[in-house]
């Protein structure tokens, strides 16, 4: 398949007083033309600051230290910062923040906002660019009588989606969403999971969908990457994580043990008693090792590397190989 | 004893709109209907959940049961005793024994304030034992209560030093020490890690259990309702519309509008991908200053018929016979439309 985004060992790290936080350690996937990628795990795996890698702007004192990111076979990392951003923030990779309802201005009209970022990357005519807008807001399923109003005018479902659009009108290849339907209820969630599809189809785009809600990514996404501590431990097709042979790794199948369900009456959840390590000085040998009920000798010395187990599906766990 | 320890007759919580000149010289008035008339009864001992999406006044319900505000009308019965109105002594004893688990654990607790203060405020407010030794005996048996090991070293700890996970069990700590018999938990658990979730799910159940008390969950996540739960009622645009034990409510749910919640959450199972989910619901929820007439739901329902505009509300009504409740005219209309749907696929 047709690779549009190749990750490979991209490392970020935090750069505090005392020392630094490896976020990212040597994270490694590819992203095919019109799929969708999810990324799950805890608070604190990485899985945000990976978004704000792909961009190139990690939030300070972050600092990419490591690794190639190449878009359609070129190396964007060696771009400076004027023409990434150019070139290729929002222009070929745009992202749908978190809880983004809060990224809208709110003393500027719809309108205004949509058009400030149309106007800064295309030379394009006032009127032009409104109906270039009103093409992509009537895409995410809104009126064009929208624009002329403010943010707290809408509800939380619709500024989802003038956000989704103002990821889209400049056409980019790769949308990264970041949580994008957590602070929403369940029916305007569903409706938002059902627009994402749509588009995809449509456009032809590809999605790396960020969240730690397991039961959202199974509805959403082609492949899955689990994500623990700053390192992929498992990535594989839906089917892989969540069909009927269970999830490979320990971690994966825990989460998933955790997660509620709603036609099932289950007498108790499982949990991951514990917490994340700390970053800043990570365990030695597997870092899910400390939480592990299936844990050797070998998980607390020797890292495990990630490993293909299967076609499309790659695993880092000693017990897996 | 009464059977139930806490019953809602008719509960309502409207709040006056601004008025304009012509409206204030008219003797017009206005109100956002947040809570408009909800009864229910919960046992000794029993879970009870509220559900609703944001804005149809779960939260609102649970403010009023919590004394943090008055009510417009109807009636609060708890422990044989009417609180529908009390004065300022009697709201006090009463919160001894109905206590809050807020939603957003870094927020509800002071970032100045040690652990061992964060959990004798209530006693000093209360009025409750008579040295600093005491009330720190009795926080360290309260955290024993949540599983927080060891005790002794977490009461000097500040809150920013805690994971989301130990301050909710801190949150939920602070609430036992006045050993209440009824707490109202808001969202308890939507602003923690989905492993964490788990984990304060078991402990509060673990605890309920234990010291023999009631709750009342709010929350707009059906599958951790499921789960938590005895009983579940659904709420919409202020009304209670469909009430009964947890599974059979969800496994038989008969109000278009639980079916259409039900159709809307996400199940971590493969073979989602390329489907389009159908969820059967239309619109956007109206606003609270202006409830459609008829059946509340009928502007977002796709059943409705003019019989649903054009009659009066329809009131709960037994649908099963295991104390499983429905507000819907076509209820027995729609499951055999539904039946005659999925013989034809």
């Amino acid at each position: 398949m047709d690779k549009i985004l190749d990750v490979r060992n991209i490392k970020l790290h935090y750069l505090t007083r005392k020392g630094a936080v490896r976020a990212l350690d040597d994270v490694s996937f590819p992203l095919y033309r019109g799929e969708t990628l999810g990324v799950v795990g805890e608070s604190g795996c990485g899985k945000t600051t990976l978004g704000t890698a792909l961009l190139n702007m990690p939030t300070p004192p972050g600092k990419i230290v490591g690794g190639e990111i190449f878009l359609e076979g070129k190396n964007v990392l060696e771009l400076n910062e004027r023409q990434y951003r150019t070139n290729i923030r929002w222009e070929k990779i745009a992202m749908v923040f978190q809880g983004a309802m809060n990224c809208l201005t709110p003393v500027y009209t719809i309108q205004k906002q949509m058009m400030e970022t149309i106007k800064f990357h295309r030379e394009i005519e006032d009127d032009q660019a409104l109906e270039r807008i009103i093409k992509y807001v009537n895409l995410v399923g809104l009126s064009a009588d929208v624009l002329k109003r403010y943010p707290h005018e809408l509800s939380g479902g619709m500024k989802q989606r003038i956000v989704i659009a103002m990821g889209l009108f400049l056409e980019p290849d790769v949308v990264i969403c970041d949580e994008p339907t957590t602070a929403l209820d369940v029916v305007v969630q569903a409706q938002i999971i059902n627009l994402l599809k749509e588009l995809k189809q449509e456009l032809k785009l590809s999605f790396i969908f960020i969240t730690h809600d397991l039961a959202t990514e199974a509805e959403v996404s082609d492949r899955i990457m689990v994500m623990y501590a700053g390192k992929v431990v498992e990535i594989g097709t839906n089917e892989h994580i969540y069909g009927s042979q269970g999830a490979s790794h320990p971690y994966t199948r825990r989460l998933l043990a955790a997660t509620p369900r709603l036609h099932q009456q289950v007498e108790q959840l499982a949990f991951i008693p514990g917490t994340p390590p700390d970053l800043l000085t990570p365990p030695t040998g597997c870092r899910f090792h400390l939480r592990c009920d299936e844990k050797m000798e070998k998980c607390m010395k020797e890292e495990p590397p990630l490993k293909e187990i299967g076609p499309e599906h790659k695993v880092a766990c000693w017990r897996c190989y | 004893m009464s059977e139930y320890i806490l019953e809602v007759e008719n509960l309502q919580k409207w709040f006056p709109i601004r008025r304009n000149i012509s409206q204030v010289i008219k003797r017009e008035r206005n109100y956002v209907k947040a809570v408009d008339g909800v009864s229910f009864k919960i046992k000794r001992g029993e879970i009870f959940g509220l559900i609703g999406e944001s804005g149809c006044g779960k939260t609102t319900t649970g403010k009023l049961i919590m004394k943090l505000l008055e009510p417009t009308g109807g009636k609060m019965i708890f422990d044989a005793q009417d609180v529908t109105y009390l004065d300022t002594d009697a709201v006090e004893l009463y919160k001894r024994k109905v206590q809050m688990v807020f939603q957003d654990p870094y927020a509800s607790m002071n970032p100045r304030f040690r652990i061992s203060d964060v959990l004798s405020e209530p006693l000093l407010i209360h009025k409750i034992g008579d040295s600093r030794e005491d009330r720190e005996a009795r926080a360290i048996k309260a955290l024993e209560e949540v599983k927080i090991n060891p005790p002794e070293e977490f009461m000097e700890r500040y809150p920013h030093m805690l994971s989301g996970g130990q301050r909710q069990r801190i949150a939920t700590a602070r609430t036992l020490i006045l050993s209440p018999s009824f707490i109202v938990a808001d969202e308890p658990v939507s602003m923690v890690d989905l492993s964490t979730r788990a984990e304060i799910l078991h402990m509060m159940k673990e605890v309920q259990q234990s010291l023999g008390l009631t709750y009342l969950y709010i929350t707009h996540d059906l599958s951790t309702a499921r789960y938590f739960t005895d009983r579940i009622a659904v709420m919409y645009l202020g009304k209670i519309v469909e009430m009964g034990p947890a599974g059979e409510l969800i496994d038989n749910a008969k109000h278009p509008y639980t079916q259409a919640l039900i159709a809307a959450v996400c199940e971590p199972v493969s073979g989602n991908v390329n489907r389009i989910k159908e969820v059967p619901i239309k619109g956007e929820i109206p606003s609270a200053a202006n409830i459609p007439h008829g059946c509340r739901f009928h502007t977002r329902c796709l059943y409705a018929k003019p019989e649903c505009w054009e009659m009066e509300e329809p009131m709960l009504e037994e649908v099963s016979g295991v104390g499983h409740l429905a507000a819907c005219r076509r209820w027995k209309e729609i499951s055999g439309e539904k039946g005659k749907v999925s013989e034809t696929a």
